[in-house]
């Protein structure tokens, strides 16, 4: 079947997909857009977390069939700038803290560590763990990661 | 495969009957699971993401009409007054990615013994709205459970809505767990008190083939609060009384050993559960409700 969608803001049209396909394939696959990462596909990690009209939900679970007409928001679509260029407030935060190592959680982590910062401009130290407490990460032991998510509360509150 | 996409509630009965062994897919999350994991390959995916209706809840009388897909986590926000059992129990469910897309109706559709809505569902009292193209039947929550991952609904019905009584009186859940995200429940436990009809009603989650209440710990409990007149008074209750709901709700279980848990750690689990719960309702129901309603 085909499935149209708008994924970071453009149009986007994918064909021969199959009914069972998650949307994170079809991202992946099928759209060209490997930043959704694919690890456990049954929701455990959050690797693979987009915002679907707005709401952060784990790609590898909802069915190409149900993204469509949708808005997908991917880490892809996170920077800023014409092209793309400029760091977001979060991934900006992220490197600077170091809460990257291998990487492969980070896509998820900066898609559900930005919906929170947009939320909620002052996060809690506990609201950021419940942001984050659907994205496994196995290199970091998670102090960085919080470090980075304060970071760009911090920094996101000062911008005003 | 073929994936039906109805834009109407009553499109969707029409495909159900038309196919009834389609599978209804609504937030994804055991469903994808299976598919991705090659565990199932239906004919026919049922997307009920088009179905405005499924999203909404109100108020009727004493009821809350829960829509079958409402996620978790409007649940959470919006109806811990009307649902404070339900409200706690989806706060408890995955993780904010799982409680933005999953609801009730997928829940009552996977009917797992370990589904979190369960326990509540069975304590408030909930009637599960089951529609076909040959109408609309009401099976409340302790009929709906038939088995393990097996429920009450036929092959052409479809759930539209859960009824569920609004709390008229503090209700708890309480999940043992590993940790707290992310957690299938090893057993799980939900109390509401009704000080309307002077009634306790319980849920047990995960410690039997299916959902139960634990209905000679409830029976017992609602003797013990009018003998002592402690509707009235919001007296302490005794613990001997305690001691005793709580071993009546670990003789409700019939569990089994698994990767888990054992049966043993399950019984005795509940029981902490019950006494916890009801020591949590009692004194809010003492402290918050009488309270305010006596001065
Ligand atoms: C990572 C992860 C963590 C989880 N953690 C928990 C947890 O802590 N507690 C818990 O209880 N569950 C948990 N689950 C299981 C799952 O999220 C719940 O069972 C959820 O309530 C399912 O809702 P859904 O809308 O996603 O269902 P779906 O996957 O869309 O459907 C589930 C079943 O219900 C049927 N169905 C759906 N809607 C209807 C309807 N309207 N009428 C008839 N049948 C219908 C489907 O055909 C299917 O059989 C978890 C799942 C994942 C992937
Ligand atoms: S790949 Fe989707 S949650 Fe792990
Ligand atoms: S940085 Fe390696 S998994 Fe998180």
């Amino acid at each position: 079947m085909r499935v149209n969608l708008t994924v970071n803001g453009r149009p986007q049209q994918a064909d021969d997909v199959w009914e069972g396909e998650s949307l994170l394939y079809v991202l992946r696959e099928r759209l060209g857009l490997p930043g959704s990462k694919n690890a456990c596909e049954q929701g455990e990690c959050g690797s693979c977390t987009v915002r679907l009209d707005g709401v952060p939900v784990c790609a590898c679970l909802v069915a190409a069939g149900q993204a469509e007409g949708r808005e997908v928001v991917t880490v892809e679509g996170l920077a800023t700038g014409g092209d793309g260029t400029e760091l977001s407030l979060v991934q900006q935060a992220f490197t600077d803290a170091g809460a990257v190592q291998c990487g492969f959680c980070t896509p998820g982590l900066l898609v559900a560590a930005d919906e929170l910062v947009r939320r909620n401009p002052d996060p809690s130290d506990a609201d950021i763990r419940e942001a984050l407490s659907g994205n496994l990460c196995r290199c970091t032991g998670y102090e960085m990661i919080l470090d980075a998510v304060r970071l760009a509360a911090a920094r996101a509150g000062e911008a005003g | 495969m073929e994936f039906l996409r109805p834009g109407s509630w009553e499109e969707a009965l029409a495909a159900k009957a038309e196919h009834p062994a389609a599978v209804p897919i609504a937030g994804g999350t055991d469903v994808m699971v299976e598919i991705n994991f090659d565990r199932r390959r239906p004919e026919y995916l049922l997307d009920l993401n088009r179905i405005g209706d499924l999203y909404e809840w109100e108020t009727v009388g004493d009821e809350v009409r829960l829509g079958a897909s409402v996620p978790y986590t409007r649940i959470m926000e919006e109806l811990r007054a009307e649902l404070p059992g339900l409200a706690l129990a989806a706060h408890t469910v995955g993780s904010p990615q799982i409680r933005n897309r999953a609801g009730v109706g997928g829940n009552l559709g996977a009917a797992s013994p370990a589904g979190d809505s369960h326990p509540p569902l069975l304590a408030a009292g909930a009637r599960v709205e089951a529609a076909s193209v040959r109408g609309t039947r009401l099976i409340p929550a302790e009929e709906f459970y038939t088995g393990v991952k097996r429920n009450a609904l036929a092959p052409d019905e479809l759930i539209r809505a859960v009824r569920i009584a609004r709390a008229d009186g503090p209700q708890q859940f309480s999940k043992v767990g590993t940790r707290n995200a992310m957690v299938i429940a090893v057993c799980a436990f939900s109390l509401a008190l009704h000080p309307r009809t002077r009634t306790v009603r319980t849920g047990i989650g995960s410690a039997a083939p299916t959902p139960v209440r634990a209905r000679a710990a409830e029976d017992f409990l609602a003797a013990a609060l009018d003998e002592g007149g402690c509707w009235e008074t919001g007296r302490p209750l005794p613990p001997s009384a305690a001691r005793r709901f709580a071993e009546l709700a670990a003789g409700a279980c019939n569990p089994i050993d698994d990767v888990r848990g054992t049966a043993r750690y399950r019984r005795h689990a509940v029981a902490v559960m019950a006494r916890r719960t009801l020591g949590w309702t009692w004194d809010a129901y003492r402290g918050g409700e009488r309270g305010a309603r006596c001065a």
